[in-house]
């Protein structure tokens, strides 16, 4: 069958009335694709039942969008991707953020190197307070000592009053005669000048007959100006003379500082 | 843009191919069932229904089975043929009496008054009685070539030729 054949046959006004088999539909279609003048006759012939249709058309009650909102439209395949403008508000966010940390950071590394020097400084006062706690405690059983030591029963005291030299000066002598120690309580006595030192004399008054006893070494830097000395003399007085330093044989009684006299008992 | 593409695009649901589409169709689809229900109102009705019918099967229409506007042809003759079955249109056409389409032409003034009944008549005004009728039982009736054969009293072949020595006329008719 030729094409004329084919387009004259009728089949294809059958084919445009929907009236033709499957297959002879199938065979129609391939035909179309293959021969155009079989698609213009099958497009004439539609033409012509699209114009009498239409000729007979009762006019379009409503327009599109009444059957348009009865319409199942699955929305997703009509979502529209709205264009990225919005601002990059992680990337801000973050590098805000990590500056901050920065910051942060620093802060408290600077917080922490000054509370650590801090503590070390706290712990040199603490060190500082515990030695002095230390020494007073010492010095207050050198203290208690002294005290114990001095109101010891076989204690006499003896006051030694200022002579020509330094009236204001003044002395006392704690004589312990059994234990053959005496301690010079030198609180009243000018701070020897450098290269002298004050020298303990024992002294017996009939003939007079000094007897160095000691000397009171370190007298600027000790702190109650107490000084024991050894004194196994059968003592009358005492006496405290100004010495060069390392001491002298015999008393420079020029320079008497201090003399008091033993109560004879 | 060529039909084959649009009609691609309907059946992935554009609905924006779907309105190209029914601005191609919607007069000729809406004219035909008008043809078959003889009421402008219920004509109207229909049609919309068929186009939201025509929008939830897209996906069974098959290009190598038929052309475009023979499928949405045939989805609007079943529901407007369904409609003049029902005993509510029964009962409402009683009087109506005009079998064939150019029927709508003898149809009371103001139900008859917007179809382009001037092009309608030109269209068929040399049409036989008896291509009148094998197009109305072919095109709007559905009937196939032995049901036409039957309802004509003709023999099966000349429902064929004779069909399309009419659609000839008809495509005559236009030219004019």
């Amino acid at each position: 069958m030729n094409t004329t054949e084919y387009i004259t046959s009728g089949n294809l006004e059958l084919y445009v009335a929907g009236l033709l088999s499957e297959k002879e539909n199938l065979e129609v279609h391939a035909m179309a694709l293959k021969h155009p003048e079989v698609l213009r006759e099958i497009e004439s012939i539609e033409t012509a039942i699209l114009e009498l249709t239409k000729t007979a058309s009762p006019g379009l009650s409503q327009d599109f969008l009444t059957i348009r909102n009865r319409l199942d439209i699955r929305t997703e395949t009509k979502v529209i991707e709205l264009p990225k403008e919005q601002t990059n508000w992680s990337t801000y966010v973050g590098w805000a953020a990590s500056l901050l940390l920065a910051v942060g950071l620093y802060w408290m590394f600077t917080q922490n190197q000054e509370l650590q020097t801090q503590i070390e400084v706290a712990q040199e006062e603490n060190e500082k307070l515990e030695q002095q706690i230390a020494e007073s405690n010492s010095s207050l059983e050198q203290s208690k000592d002294l005290l114990q030591t001095i109101r010891d029963k076989n204690i006499d005291v003896i006051t030694l009053g200022g002579q020509a030299v330094s009236p204001s000066s003044y002395a006392k002598a704690y004589w312990n005669k059994e234990e053959k120690k005496v301690f010079i309580d030198a609180q009243g006595l000018p701070e020897p000048p450098d290269g002298f030192v004050y020298q303990v004399w024992s002294l017996k008054l009939t003939p007079l007959t000094p007897t160095s006893i000691g000397l009171l070494e370190d007298f600027a830097t000790d702190e109650n100006k107490v000084f024991a000395l050894n004194n196994a003399n059968a003592s009358e007085a005492f006496g405290i003379t100004l010495e060069p330093a390392g001491g002298s044989k015999s008393p420079n009684l020029e320079q008497l500082y201090t003399l008091g006299a033993v109560a004879s008992s | 843009m060529k039909l084959e593409e649009l009609v691609t695009q309907f059946q992935n649901k554009d609905v924006v191919a779907f309105e190209k589409l029914y601005a191609m169709y919607a007069e000729n689809i809406c004219g035909a069932i008008n043809i078959i229900v003889k009421d402008k109102a219920i004509a109207q009705e229909i049609c919309q229904d068929v186009f939201v019918k025509i929008w939830n099967k897209s996906d069974t229409y098959d290009a190598a089975k038929g052309r475009f506007f023979t499928w949405i042809l045939n989805i609007a003759r079943n529901a407007a043929i369904d409609k003049v079955r029902s005993k509510a249109y029964k009962q409402g056409k009683k009087n109506l009496s005009a079998d064939y389409f150019v029927g709508i032409l003898e149809a009371p003034k103001d139900e008859s008054k917007d179809i382009d009944s001037k092009g309608l008549r030109r269209l068929v005004k040399s049409l036989k009685a008896k291509c009148i009728e094998i197009i109305e039982l072919l095109y709007f009736k559905g009937m196939t070539q032995k049901e036409a054969a039957e309802e004509l009293e003709i023999p099966i072949g000349t429902v064929k030729t004779r069909n399309r020595s009419c659609i000839s006329q008809l495509r005559e008719n236009i030219k004019l």
